[in-house]
């Protein structure tokens, strides 16, 4: 084929390009993951039955805000890299001030136990529960989010790419588990949701050369 | 290449809106840059130059199809060298060359140079084509080949409008990505 030939093909009867596009389907992606975590956590755990006492519906609150301010951040940067050359206008630390805000929390909360406390809060009742379901949770929510981004995204670092995508695929699986979840502490919130969701991340940074090539 | 961002940006923007001509001036002159881009890139390393053309319409196929990842708020540029330079990092990963780490280099590598009379690829058009499902194969014709209006081909196709346009987009996406993998293999 002439490339004269090809630019030929491409130049004629051109359509406008609805430049909302990416950003708006990257957004739906997510939201669409999260609803899938949703529906999934509701059909396979269900919500936890304390519900009701405040102490529970706090931590609840608490592990929503830790999970969504994730969620935010991943899909914020996931956006940018979306565009080719993001990479190098995206400052992924920004990633990791959700984490930073647990494990600071965390830290206090330890601090003002006494310390024969500190293995039940760390290790919690259901951790297995919590390792297994977060990532398992987050396979449907990941594929969404890297369909979306083969499709019409065009990322030039797909290792990062992937990481983000997993980061927010982890990030709305976590948000489903917690309907669920009734270990209320800190120091688990930290380790078991934010290990899970790290876990999360780095398979979406393996796996993203792979899947997101273009 | 810095010293024409005004008007590649000003081509880019008008052909985004739609404007074939600015997009057709726009690709024209990107092929140059490309070309002189993947044969320098290329003769570095001690490949073939053959290879370049290939890429040079796997790249123009990738800007064409993506398109709308530009923001136009941004440099064009940095987009368009963001794209030629992913297209030669992949391609030089998957056909197991020695050397990934392309430099981050000086867009003043960017240069145009006036080789292009008769540049061809290995690609062929009609085995491309050949590939698509009935329905894309004849929008893409009628439209981007033999240059008939949207609303003409929706006539002669049976189809509506809208399905004629999703047809053609969705027909060089899939080529675009075939391009992308006959390259490699």
């Amino acid at each position: 084929m002439k490339t004269d030939d090809l630019i030929n093909m491409l130049s004629t009867n051109v359509e406008p390009v609805d430049r909302g596009q990416l950003r708006r389907s990257l957004g739906l992606a997510v939201a669409l993951g999260a609803g899938g975590a949703l529906v999934t956590a509701l059909l396979t755990l269900g919500v936890r039955p304390d519900l009701h006492e405040p102490g529970a519906l706090a931590f609840l609150g608490l592990k929503l805000a830790f999970t969504a301010g994730i969620v935010l951040m991943a899909s914020l940067l996931l956006t940018r890299l979306a565009r080719p050359g993001g990479e190098r206008r995206t400052r992924p630390i920004l990633a990791l001030l959700p984490f930073a805000a647990i494990v600071l929390l965390a830290g206090l909360s330890l601090a003002n136990a006494p310390s024969t406390h500190w293995e039940a809060m760390i290790v919690g009742d259901m951790w297995l529960e919590c390792l297994v379901s977060i990532p398992t949770i987050a396979i449907v929510p990941f594929a969404v989010i890297v369909w979306a981004v083969r499709r019409f995204a065009a990322p030039t670092d797909l290792a990062r790419t992937g990481a983000f995508a997993g980061l927010a695929a982890g990030g709305v699986s976590a948000m489903g588990y917690a309907l669920h979840c009734m270990d209320d502490s800190l120091p688990f919130i930290a380790l078991w949701y934010g290990g899970t969701i790290v876990l999360c991340t780095v398979a979406g940074a393996l796996l993203g050369p792979r899947l997101l090539r273009w | 290449m810095i010293a024409n961002e005004a008007e590649l940006r000003a081509l880019m923007t008008a052909g985004l809106n739609g404007d074939a001509a600015a997009h057709r001036a726009l690709l024209d002159r990107l092929s140059r840059h490309l070309r002189a881009y993947y044969k320098n890139k290329l003769a570095r390393i001690g490949r073939s130059a053959d290879e370049a053309e290939d890429l040079v319409q796997d790249a123009l196929m990738a800007i064409h199809t993506r398109r709308h990842t530009y923001n136009p708020g941004e440099l064009f540029t940095p987009w368009v060298h963001a794209i030629t330079r992913y297209k030669l990092i992949d391609h030089l990963r998957h056909t197991k060359a020695a050397m990934t780490n392309v430099p981050i280099e000086d867009a003043a590598d960017f240069e145009a140079q006036d080789d292009h009379a008769g540049a061809e690829s290995a690609l062929d058009i009609n085995r491309l084509l050949a590939r698509l499902p009935e329905k894309m194969r004849r929008a893409i014709r009628h439209v981007k080949i033999d240059g008939l209006s949207v609303a003409e081909t929706a006539a002669r196709c049976g189809m509506s409008e809208s399905a004629v346009k999703v047809s053609v987009h969705r027909g060089l996406k899939a080529m675009a990505a075939a391009i992308a993998q006959g390259r490699t293999t």
